[in-house]
C-alpha cells in the first residue's frame, strides 16, 4: 500500500483499474462519472493502454466485447441512460462467457432522469438488463476506497468466471473525495501471465498445424439442444458464484438488535450515521450491508434476524427494489418496512433515525 | 470529534477548493475525510457548494445538512444554509457579498470583507484562502503548518506568486480571526 | 497425382450454409485465398455480422468472433487495439452494415481503423426472409415493401462506398461485382490488394461486393445476376472511391 491521497471515487476506480492491469478502455462521457472517462483518456497513454472515445455506449461495449474476446483486462464506464444502451453488449459478453469489468454511476431516472445520486438501477443490474438467461456478478462499494479495491476485485472475478461483473456505485460516491490507499502496479510479468491465462479460449497468434486453433467468440448456438446444454453450463457457473462470492458487511450486529436495516451503497453510509446516533441514545440496531448485490446474501439477513429483532427495515434511494430480496430473505417472519427516496435526493441521516424510530 | 462543514459560493469564488485543502490537510493529519460537491449545470456559474466532514471515527454520511461551520462567500449561501448551523456553530461569511446578515444568536458569525482583503493582497482569485485562514484561526479544525506545507507541495514550481499571494491571505484570515 | 484445386487452408472443412446460387460462398473463398497468399492466417481475426453470413466465423480458419447486429465494426476496434499485432476483417451485410450499424461502420472508418470490411450487397434481408434493405432500390418489391419501394416514402437506396470516402481517413473504398467470372477475377485482384494493404498496416480498407439474392428475389442464379446488373449497378456503380496508395505515388 502506498500513502493515502485524497481522490474522487470517478478518478480513483480508474486509478486502480490501471494498476488491476485494465489496459483497454471504451466509453462515452456522460454525467456523472466524466471524471472517470477523463482519467482514463488521460492515463492511458501513459501506460502504452488504449483509450477510445467511443461513438455511443453501443459502441463501446461492443469495443469491450472485441477486446475481452482476445483475453485483455478491459472496461467501460457510465451512468444509468448509458448502461441502458450497454446492455445489449452485456448479455452478448455473458452469453459468450467472456470477462468485462463495466462501472454504472448511478443516476436518477427513468429517462434522462436528472444526475444526481440515485440507486435506481438495481433491477437492472441484478436481474437481467438485456436479453436472456444469464447473470452478472454486481458489486456495490459504499465508499471511495472501496469503489476503488472493487476495480482489482471485479478483474479477478470477472477473469476467474469468464463473466462481466458490475460496479453499481452512484453520483455520490463517483463525485466525493475520500483519502485511498492503492495497491501496486502490476508487473510486466504479471501482465503477461494473465494474457496467458486467457489462451485456452481467447483470440492470439495462431501457429500452423498441428497446434493451429480456431477460437470462436460467440454466443450464437442455433440447435435448441446445443442453446439448452450451453445455457444449462452458465446456470452452473452462477451456481458456483453464488455458492462462493457472497460478500455483506455486518455494522453493529448484535444479540440485542430491535430493529435489522437493510441497505447498500451510499443508502447503507447514511443508515450507518443514524445508527451511531441511536446507540448513544441506547438503542440497539443492527445493519447488514449487501457488497455482492448479486450473487446476493440472503442467509446474511435470516441470521441476523434474531429473537429480539422486531422489525426489517430497507433504505435505498429508488421506490423499493432491494427491498424484494430483502423479503425472499425475510421469508415472511417479520414485518419489512421501507425508506426510500427518487429523483436524486438523498434521505437525511435525521430521515433514517426517524424511520427506525418509528419501528422500534 | 467530528466536524462537518458546508463551504459555498458562486462558480468561481473557490468554495469548493477551500473544502478541498480543509479535507486534504485533514487527511494529512490522520483524521478521516471526505468531501462531496454539488455537481452538474449549477456548476456552470451558479452557486456551488461542497459538503466536507472531519472526523476522528469513519464517516458514515458524507451529506452535510446541519454543519458545524458553514463558509458562505456570497448572500445565497447565507441565506440557504445559514438557518441549518447547528446551534453553537460558527458562520464566516464574505462581507462584501453579504449585505443582509443573519444574525441568530445561538451561532458565532464572523463577516470578513474576504473580495477587498484579497483585492488589496492583489488578486480576487485568493479570497477563499481568507476564508480559511479565519477558519485555521477560531476552529483549530487543522494545522496552519500542515496547509502551508501542502501548498507549498501543489504551488511551489507552478506558480511561486499564487503561492505567496494564497499564503499572505491565510495570515491575514487568520489575523481577522484573532481580533 | 497432381493438385488442380484445394480448398483454400484459411477455409475449416464445414459444409457452406448458403443457398444455391448464392454468392456468399464466393466472397469467402476470395477472401480465404488472399489470406492465404498472403501469409495471413496465423495472425487473423475476422468478425462475423448477423445476416445470411452470420456463420461465417465458423467457415473461417482463424480465430473468429460474432458480432451482435451491426457492431462488427466496434468489435474489430475492440480488436485491434487488443492485439494491434494482429489483423483483422469484417464480413458485413446490407442490413447489418447500412442499417443497424451505420454508426459503427462510420466512425471506425472515421477513426482509420486499421482493419478491412467487406461489405456484401444483395438489396435484400435474406436471413430473415427477404424483407427491405437499406440498398434495395426503388421499385424493388420486397416483404416489407410488398408495392417496390418508394423513394419518397423510405428514401433512396444508401450508398455505403460514396458515402465512406466522403471521410478523410479510410485508405482504400472499392465497390466490385461478383456477377460473373470476370468480375469475380477482378473482385479477387481488390480483395487480394485490401488485405495486402491490411497486412502492411495502411489504414482503413473498405470493399462493396454486389451481390445476389436469388432464393428472396425469386428468381434462378442467372436471372439474377442479370436483374442485379440492370438494376442495382445504376445506384451501385462499379470502381474505386479511394485509393492513398495512389496519392502516395506508388506504382499500381
Amino acid at each position: 500500500m502506498g500513502e493515502k491521497v485524497l481522490m474522487k471515487g470517478n478518478e480513483a476506480v480508474a486509478e486502480a483499474a490501471i494498476r488491476a492491469g485494465c489496459r483497454l478502455y471504451f466509453a462515452y462521457p456522460i454525467t456523472p462519472q466524466s471524471e472517470l472517462i477523463e482519467y482514463m483518456a488521460k492515463m492511458m497513454p501513459k501506460v502504452n493502454g488504449t483509450f477510445v472515445q467511443a461513438e455511443s455506449e453501443v459502441s463501446a461495449i461492443n469495443m469491450v466485447y472485441g477486446a475481452s474476446g482476445c483475453g485483455r483486462r478491459v472496461m467501460t464506464s457510465s451512468s444509468s441512460p448509458g448502461i441502458s444502451l450497454k446492455q445489449e453488449g452485456i448479455s452478448y459478453i455473458a452469453g459468450a462467457n467472456l470477462p468485462a469489468v463495466i462501472v454504472n454511476v448511478q443516476r436518477g431516472g427513468p429517462g434522462l432522469g436528472d444526475i444526481q445520486p440515485a440507486q435506481g438501477d438495481y433491477f437492472q443490474a441484478t436481474k437481467g438488463g438485456g436479453h436472456g438467461d444469464y447473470r452478472n456478478i454486481v458489486l456495490a462499494p459504499s465508499t471511495v476506497q472501496e469503489f476503488a479495491d472493487m476495480a482489482g476485485l471485479a478483474f479477478d472475478l470477472a477473469d476467474k468466471y469468464r463473466n462481466p461483473v458490475m460496479i453499481l456505485s452512484d453520483g455520490l460516491l463517483g463525485q466525493m473525495m475520500e483519502p485511498v490507499e492503492f495497491k501496486p502496479q502490476k508487473t510486466k510479468e504479471e501482465l503477461e501471465e494473465l494474457d496467458r491465462q486467457h489462451y485456452e479460449w481467447c483470440m492470439y497468434p495462431n501457429e500452423d498445424e498441428p497446434n493451429h486453433h480456431h477460437h470462436e467468440i460467440n454466443s450464437l448456438e442455433i440447435d435448441p439442444l446445443v442453446l439448452e446444454k450451453h445455457v444449462e453450463k452458465l446456470s452452473e457457473k452462477y451456481d458456483e458464484i453464488e455458492a462462493k462470492e457472497k460478500r455483506f458487511e455486518k455494522y453493529n450486529i448484535e444479540a440485542d438488535n430491535e430493529v435489522l436495516v437493510v441497505a447498500f451503497g451510499t443508502s447503507a453510509r447514511i443508515a450507518k450515521s443514524a445508527i451511531d446516533e441511536l446507540k448513544e441514545e441506547g438503542k440497539s440496531v443492527g445493519l447488514i450491508r449487501p457488497i455482492t448485490v448479486w450473487p446476493y446474501p440472503y442467509e446474511a439477513i435470516s441470521e441476523a434476524m434474531t429473537d429480539k429483532v422486531k422489525k426489517v427495515v430497507v433504505m435505498e434511494l429508488n421506490l423499493g427494489q432491494m427491498i424484494e430480496d430483502v423479503k425472499l430473505a425475510v421469508n415472511g417472519k417479520l414485518p419489512v418496512e421501507f425508506l426510500g427516496k427518487v429523483g436524486g435526493i438523498l434521505f437525511t441521516p435525521e430521515e433514517a433515525k426517524a424511520k427506525i424510530l418509528e419501528n422500534l | 470529534m467530528k466536524t462537518e462543514l458546508i463551504c459555498s459560493g458562486f462558480g468561481g469564488q473557490g468554495s469548493l477548493t477551500v473544502g478541498k485543502f480543509l479535507a486534504k490537510a485533514g487527511m494529512q493529519e490522520d483524521k478521516n475525510v471526505s468531501w462531496l460537491p454539488s455537481y452538474g449545470p449549477e456548476m456552470r456559474g451558479g452557486t456551488a457548494n461542497v459538503s466536507a466532514v472531519i472526523s476522528e471515527k469513519p464517516i458514515a454520511s458524507p451529506l452535510v445538512t446541519h454543519p458545524d461551520i458553514l463558509i458562505a462567500l456570497n448572500q445565497p449561501s447565507v441565506d440557504k444554509f445559514g438557518p441549518n448551523i447547528k446551534p453553537g456553530g460558527l458562520m464566516i461569511a464574505n462581507e462584501d457579498m453579504c449585505p443582509n446578515k443573519l444574525n441568530r444568536d445561538d451561532i458565532d458569525e464572523i463577516y470578513a470583507p474576504m473580495s477587498t482583503i484579497a483585492k488589496e493582497i492583489g488578486n480576487l482569485k485568493v479570497l477563499n484562502m481568507v476564508a480559511i485562514g479565519i477558519v485555521l484561526e477560531k476552529t483549530k479544525l487543522v494545522n496552519y503548518d500542515t496547509i502551508e506545507k501542502d501548498l507549498i507541495q501543489f504551488l511551489e514550481k507552478k506558480n511561486p506568486k499564487l503561492l505567496k499571494l494564497n499564503l499572505q491571505a491565510i495570515k491575514k484570515g487568520m489575523e481577522i480571526a484573532g481580533y | 497425382m497432381k493438385v488442380i484445386a484445394e480448398r483454400p487452408k484459411s477455409l475449416t472443412d464445414l459444409q457452406f450454409t448458403y443457398c444455391p446460387g448464392c454468392m456468399h460462398g464466393v466472397a469467402h473463398r476470395l477472401i480465404a485465398e488472399a489470406m492465404d497468399e498472403l501469409d495471413m492466417r496465423n495472425n487473423m481475426m475476422g468478425v462475423a455480422p448477423v445476416g445470411c453470413s452470420v456463420f461465417a466465423y465458423k467457415f473461417f480458419d482463424c480465430d473468429m468472433a460474432e458480432a451482435a447486429h451491426g457492431r462488427a465494426p466496434a468489435l474489430a476496434t475492440g480488436m485491434k487495439r487488443a492485439r494491434p499485432d494482429m489483423h483483422v476483417f469484417t464480413y458485413q451485410g446490407d442490413g447489418d452494415l447500412a442499417a443497424i450499424g451505420t454508426a459503427e461502420i462510420i466512425h471506425a472508418a472515421n477513426r482509420g481503423e486499421h482493419i478491412t470490411v467487406f461489405f456484401v450487397n444483395n438489396a435484400i434481408y435474406g436471413m430473415t426472409g427477404g424483407q427491405m434493405a437499406p440498398t434495395t432500390v426503388p421499385g424493388m418489391k420486397t416483404t416489407t415493401s410488398p408495392y417496390g419501394r418508394d423513394e419518397n416514402d423510405i428514401g433512396y437506396p444508401i450508398q455505403a462506398c460514396e458515402l465512406l470516402a466522403t471521410l478523410r481517413a479510410p485508405y482504400f473504398i472499392e465497390r466490385v461485382s461478383l456477377l460473373s467470372p470476370q468480375e469475380i477475377l477482378k473482385a479477387k485482384k481488390t480483395v487480394y490488394k485490401a488485405m495486402k494493404f491490411n497486412k502492411e498496416e495502411r489504414g482503413f480498407t473498405f470493399i462493396e461486393f454486389v451481390s445476389t439474392c436469388p432464393t428472396n428475389w425469386g428468381v434462378t442464379p442467372a436471372e439474377a445476376s442479370n436483374w442485379a446488373r440492370e438494376n442495382m449497378l445504376p445506384y451501385f456503380p462499379i470502381g474505386n472511391f479511394r485509393d492513398k496508395s495512389k496519392e502516395e505515388g506508388e506504382a499500381k
